[in-house]
């Protein structure tokens, strides 16, 4: 059997404001396995950033069980979870969330620093390292205000690989990309889950889901609809076809 | 390791914001300088007043006519010339514990060579003042006993008077002068002392035998002083108890009855100084201190600012591994290394005026070496202090609502 990477179960979300409650989740259940690349879809508000930040540690479920890797989320400590986020997680936000005036090597290094078994140099190779992968091998040195919004969220990305993690939750990683550009990114995405890295996926656009294995549109708090991909397009190969531009 | 990292992150947020730190640090640096400097001005003062204070003869013993007037009780006339030839003959003659004692009497008036005149202040004494006052001559001799029976008109004359009576620098030695109309021959000329802490010039003076200025200047049968020094510094105390007792006894005074006069030694006349200087220091210190608290106040303010505008930043070293601890410590360290940072330039700046002080404005200074461990210290546990409350509340921060503060 494959190892289980995601298990949740019944999970719910309500915020409560003021006498108003809020049912972001209502009751969702998947396993997600090793491995896998999933797209999470679903319109605006249909609860998509509120699972994945579940998933990804940063917020707790209202009711219902979550386990990672095995381990059973409800019974972990502050710290504990901090440990689960830096040791088993990568997050890549929609709207980066880099350290300004800060270059990106420092950037990427990042998680590493709350990792005490990591010595100085270790952190500053394996950043490179990071940074060579998602093609910014030129680019070490250079703060955020230096690089464009795709060189930025390959930053990101490179801060989420670095400390090789079980699994990638990415939050509309490809929302504010031209499509040349995101495409980039999906490749990227693709090489990794090819190296065996387990990817959750926000997005809105259907194209982008055509590069994962599997698709779980939301609805209201609810699973609309959980299906296997059949026909995985690779993103270098469209990236090919897009029309070349005034260069 | 990890607090390594922690002090590497904080030093790197303190580059990035370098205007801002400073003008933060600005309260420490100003506060710490300025107890270094108002201490060692303290220090400074009070120890020179002791030092002039020992040079003027630090075994030396006083008594003056009528009651201790250090509580500012006023006294009427004749209480002033209670003190009497009679009763220094008691003194010398029934302590143990003087080596020199003499009778003072002391007017002003002109002292006058030729076409050239000074106003200065004669003091009317036995041989044994120089001993009593640890001073030399620079040239001539004191006069004798014999002279002093005989009321003889010589005198002796301070630098300061020498140099406005005798201006061509001829040798006053055996010269003749006159004061208020006295013709005087000068016998010899006192050792430049300078000025004393209290700005005295004490080199203008004239010294005659007691009883020529008793009877031929100011005609007068009491005294105004005895001066006395005790065998050694370390008697002066009992030396004073046991010239009081004699006075007492020389006096007729009752039980019950206060003294008509009052006896001092020098170490008490030093405390006396030490304890005015003292409170200014006191005064100044708490002055400087709350320019401190201020300081550390501001410290406080920047890091709430801090923690506010980088509520997102540490939301993100949360999502990315950062624990409470961390974020915590992060914070302190800065707030620390701030205040340490100002507090080592404070020191800085505080030795530098010191010096400034002691060499522009001529005042005495002295650094405490504890001035400097002590002000530190402040430093830095007003960095912990104020760096604490701020630094816990970003530590209790949740990830998520940290990362959506905008
Ligand atoms: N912190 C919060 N407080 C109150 N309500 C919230 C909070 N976070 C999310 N919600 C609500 O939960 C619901 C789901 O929000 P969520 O952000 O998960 O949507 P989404 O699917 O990510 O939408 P989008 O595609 O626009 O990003 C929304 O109705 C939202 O208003
Ligand atoms: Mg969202």
């Amino acid at each position: 059997m494959k190892r289980e990477i995601i298990n949740i179960e019944k999970l719910t979300r309500e915020f409560t404001m003021g006498t108003q409650t809020v049912h972001a989740l209502r009751g969702i259940s998947f396993v997600i396995n090793e491995g896998e690349f999933v797209t999470i879809m679903g319109s605006s508000g249909s609860g998509k950033s509120t699972l994945l930040n579940i998933l990804g540690c940063l917020d707790k479920p209202t009711s219902g069980s979550y386990s990672i890797d095995g381990v059973r989320v409800k019974d972990l400590s502050r710290n504990q979870l901090a440990t689960i986020r830096n040791e088993k997680i990568g997050f890549i936000f929609q709207s980066y969330n880099l350290l300004a005036r800060t270059s990106a090597i420092e950037n990427v290094e990042l998680p590493l620093l709350y990792n005490s078994k990591v010595t100085s140099e270790e952190r500053k190779e394996r950043a490179i390292k990071a940074l060579r992968m998602v093609g910014l091998g030129e680019r070490l040195n250079h703060t955020p205000s230096q690089l464009s919004g795709g060189q930025q969220q390959r930053v990101a990305i490179a801060r989420s690989l670095v400390n090789d993690p079980v699994m990638v939750l990415a939050d509309e990683a490809t929302g504010n990309l031209d499509t040349r550009t995101s495409y980039e990114i999906m490749s990227l995405f693709q090489e990794l889950n090819e190296r065996g890295i387990t990817i959750a996926f926000v997005t809105h656009e259907p194209d982008i889901a055509n590069f994962s294995n599997r698709t779980i549109v939301l609805q209201d708090g609810n699973i609309k609809k959980d299906h296997i991909n059949t026909d995985i397009q690779s993103a270098v190969k469209e990236l090919n076809l897009l029309p070349v531009e005034d260069q | 390791m990890r607090v390594l990292n922690l002090i590497k992150i904080a030093f790197n947020a303190i580059v990035l914001n370098k205007v801002r730190t400073l003008l933060t640090m600005l309260g420490i640096i100003i506060g710490v300088a300025s107890v270094i400097a108002m201490l060692a001005i303290g220090e400074g003062s009070k120890e020179s007043i002791r030092s002039t204070i020992s040079s003027m003869g630090s075994n030396m013993i006083t008594v003056r006519p009528g009651a201790d007037t250090r509580g500012g009780v006023r006294q009427d006339a004749s209480a002033m010339q209670s003190l009497t030839l009679e009763d220094y003959k008691a003194v010398k003659n029934q302590s143990t514990l003087l080596s020199y004692s003499t009778p003072l009497v002391n007017g002003g008036g002109q002292v006058i060579s030729g076409s050239n005149n000074w106003p200065s202040t004669i003091y009317g004494v036995n041989p044994e003042y120089l001993n009593i006052k640890v001073v030399g001559l620079s040239s001539g001799s004191m006069f004798t006993e014999a002279e002093v029976q005989s009321a003889a008109k010589v005198v002796l004359l301070g630098q300061t008077v020498v140099e406005n009576i005798f201006p061509n620098g001829e040798d006053p030695v055996g010269q003749l002068i006159r004061f208020n109309s006295i013709p005087f021959k000068v016998i010899g000329v006192l050792e430049e002392k300078g000025e004393n802490t209290f700005g005295q010039d004490q080199d203008d003076m004239v010294i005659a035998p007691f009883t020529t200025v008793q009877k031929r200047i100011l005609a007068i049968d009491y005294i105004n002083q005895i001066m006395a020094s005790a065998t050694s510094e370390e008697v002066a105390p009992d030396a004073v108890l046991e010239v009081t007792e004699i006075l007492r006894e020389q006096h007729n005074l009752l039980d019950y009855e206060d003294d008509d006069f009052h006896v001092r030694s020098m170490e008490e006349l030093i405390s006396t100084f030490s304890s005015t200087s003292e409170m200014l220091t006191i005064l100044l210190v708490a002055v400087a201190g709350i320019s401190l608290l201020i300081g550390g106040i501001g410290i406080m303010n920047i890091m709430y600012v801090s923690v506010k505008e980088r509520t997102k930043e540490i939301g993100l070293r949360m999502a990315v591994g950062g624990k409470g601890a961390d974020i915590l410590l992060q914070f302190l360290i800065e707030a620390i290394m701030i205040s340490i940072t100002g507090g080592l330039l404070g020191v800085l700046l505080g030795l530098g005026s010191t010096v400034f002080i002691e060499n522009y404005l001529h005042w005495p200074t002295s650094v405490a070496m504890y001035s400097i461990i002590v002000s530190f210290a402040v430093c830095a546990i007003t960095g912990i202090f104020f760096g604490w409350y701020p630094a816990r509340k970003a530590a209790a921060l949740d990830p998520i609502t940290a990362l959506r503060y905008e």
